[in-house]
């Protein structure tokens, strides 16, 4: 039975905590510069007019989430059981009167809301940049990449969350967790690619291999909300456009809060098998 | 004889191959203190967290009556734990620190820890960040945080360990009152005169077995633990000393010009200042190792 109560206690020390990760908060600063650069940029880039300012915006956004939110949500998750761990503040938090699943939900959604608190800051101060130089337009796709980046930040921190429950120290955990995101960011596409030309692919294979990597599943629902089309996707765009249709972006969606629930539950699962000795 | 407020029953922990804690099994009256006692290694720290359920093992154990499997977090309200290692989120303060764990406790009365803290000499130290604290105010911090919810039972992880002799002596009079008080303590240790000072009842490990559970004195006997004393004498008297003590059955040896080393049982090393005293020969100073 969980208690809420202590999972609501857990989730705010999380929340507060990562207020004082200074490497959190370089992240969140270094994302929130960036977006109002880039909003910045795109006002210009659009004359005197400022229109169609968070359509602009949202576009070279994209990029910049892709970047830098997975890479707050696995540092983050690979440091917080494991960190705990090796400096022996979890073996004396079981020992109080909670259970395992309530430390655990409470770390996951604490830290979930600081993420997307660190998302909220920023594109929250990027849309007062925009309204301010009367770029209201398509504020619609704005609020959905908001959403689909919240999305990707909780499904980077869950996947950080297994890393950190398998990996006995914080810092084997963050090493394995920068691999990972160097893997997801950079190898992806290229992988992917890669990996179609050398097996011969059909486009349906294709993307069912970028279905496997949580950021081009953000990718493709960010360029759909975008654009309604996937042409500048390629091929496999096309593809996944015309088989799934207007159910694309729920399957979409469902796919990444299914990154969000499994390695959470794999994390809860292995951390409950072995105990904390 | 009152249900036993814990109950052990075989419990064993293995580590891979390693057999941390084998087929243990041992009850804890309320208002005893009973001491796990051993080496390093013996398997006392893992028999304390096995109890607070803090891993899987085999077999069974209850706190008043719960099963720390089936009802670990119930079971663990009537238990206030004082670790070995002693982990607190360094940048917290103290005051934030108790406020963090009487939520997690459910302490009723909201926050007014004062006679607590007043009790353990912690008041001055509220506003300070934990990492800031010295070792024994840590200690304190922690035996703080073990009452917060006055739970009758305290387990202690070697409470002492990494304690100077002040610091040591302080917190032992603050367990001796939690005992007078009639709180139930488990603890750990390796110091012979802590188990002595406290203890009720010692179980004495060895590599995981619990092969002894007796009174401390009886514990010294079974292990035939001698203690050296060191007798200061005056030059004259060191040759009639030395003739005595040896005539008298004890190991004794010179120590240097005007000394003796006397090697005595030690739940009797009054007994070379009797035998010395009762034949007129004054001793001067001694210490006991």
């Amino acid at each position: 039975m969980i208690d809420f109560g202590n999972v609501f206690i857990l989730a705010q020390k999380e929340l507060r905590d990562a207020g004082r990760n200074r490497w959190f908060m370089l992240y969140a600063l270094a994302f929130t510069g960036l977006s109002l650069a880039l909003a910045w940029m795109a006002l210009k880039s659009a004359g005197n007019y400022g229109l169609a300012g968070f359509g602009r915006t949202s576009a070279s956004l994209i990029n910049l989430i892709l970047l830098i939110v997975p890479l707050m949500g696995l540092t983050l998750g690979a440091l917080a059981l494991a960190g705990e761990r090796e400096q022996g503040t979890l073996l004396y938090l079981l020992a109080q009167p909670i259970n395992q699943a309530e430390l655990l939900l409470g770390k996951f959604v604490g830290l979930a809301l600081a993420l997307v608190a660190a998302l909220g800051l920023g594109f929250g101060l990027t849309a007062a940049l925009i309204a301010v130089n009367g770029g209201g337009a398509q504020i619609d796709i704005y609020l959905a990449l908001l959403g689909l980046g919240c999305l990707l930040a909780i499904a980077s921190l869950s996947i950080g969350f297994l890393i950190s429950a398998l990996t006995p120290r914080g810092s084997t955990a963050v090493g394995v967790a920068l691999f990972l995101w160097l893997i997801l960011v950079f190898i992806g596409d290229l992988g992917v690619m890669g990996t179609a030309l050398v097996l011969q692919l059909d486009v349906n294979q294709l993307f069912a291999l970028a279905l496997a990597n949580p950021l081009q599943l953000f990718k493709i629902a960010a360029v759909y909300s975008l654009r309604q089309n996937l042409e500048v996707l390629g091929p496999a765009g096309i593809y996944a456009l015309r088989t799934y249709g207007s159910q694309l972006l729920p399957l979409l969606v469902g796919l990444l809060l299914a990154w969000v629930l499994l390695p959470f539950l794999a994390a809860t699962f292995s951390f409950r098998r072995k105990g904390i000795l | 004889m009152a249900e036993p407020i814990i109950r052990v029953t075989h419990l064993t922990k293995r580590f891979g191959s390693l057999t941390a804690v084998d087929d243990v099994s041992f009850d804890v009256q309320p208002g005893e203190a009973v001491a796990l006692w051993g080496a390093n290694g013996a398997g006392k720290t893992t028999a304390l967290r096995c109890l607070l359920h803090l891993a899987p093992f085999s077999g069974e154990a209850t706190i008043a009556g719960l099963d720390v499997k089936k009802q670990g977090k119930a079971a663990r309200y009537q238990v206030g734990f004082v670790p070995q290692e002693l982990s607190f989120h360094d940048d917290m303060s103290v005051g934030e620190t108790l406020v963090f764990y009487a939520r997690l406790k459910k302490v009723a009365g909201g926050t007014d820890f004062t006679p607590l803290l007043e009790r353990l000499e912690l008041l001055d130290h509220v506003r300070k960040p934990v990492r800031d604290l010295s070792g024994g105010l840590k200690q304190r911090l922690a035996l703080a945080l073990a009452l917060l919810a006055d739970p009758p039972i305290l387990i202690l992880d070697e409470p002492t360990s990494n304690l100077d002799i002040r610091a040591r002596e302080d917190f032992l009079r603050f367990l001796y009152e939690l005992r007078r008080d009639g709180k139930t303590l488990v603890f750990s240790s390796h110091r012979l005169e802590e188990v002595r000072a406290l203890a009720d009842r010692v179980l004495l490990l060895e590599a995981g077995r619990l092969v002894l559970a007796a009174p401390p004195r009886e514990l010294e006997r079974e292990l035939g633990r001698t203690t050296s004393l060191y007798l200061a004498l005056a030059a004259p008297a060191v040759d009639p000393a030395f003739a005595l003590l040896e005539s008298s059955g004890l190991a004794v040896s010179r120590n240097g010009g005007h000394g003796l080393r006397v090697q005595v049982p030690s739940d009797a090393k009054s007994e070379p200042l009797r035998v010395l005293h009762e034949a007129g020969i004054d001793v001067e100073d001694f210490t006991v190792e």
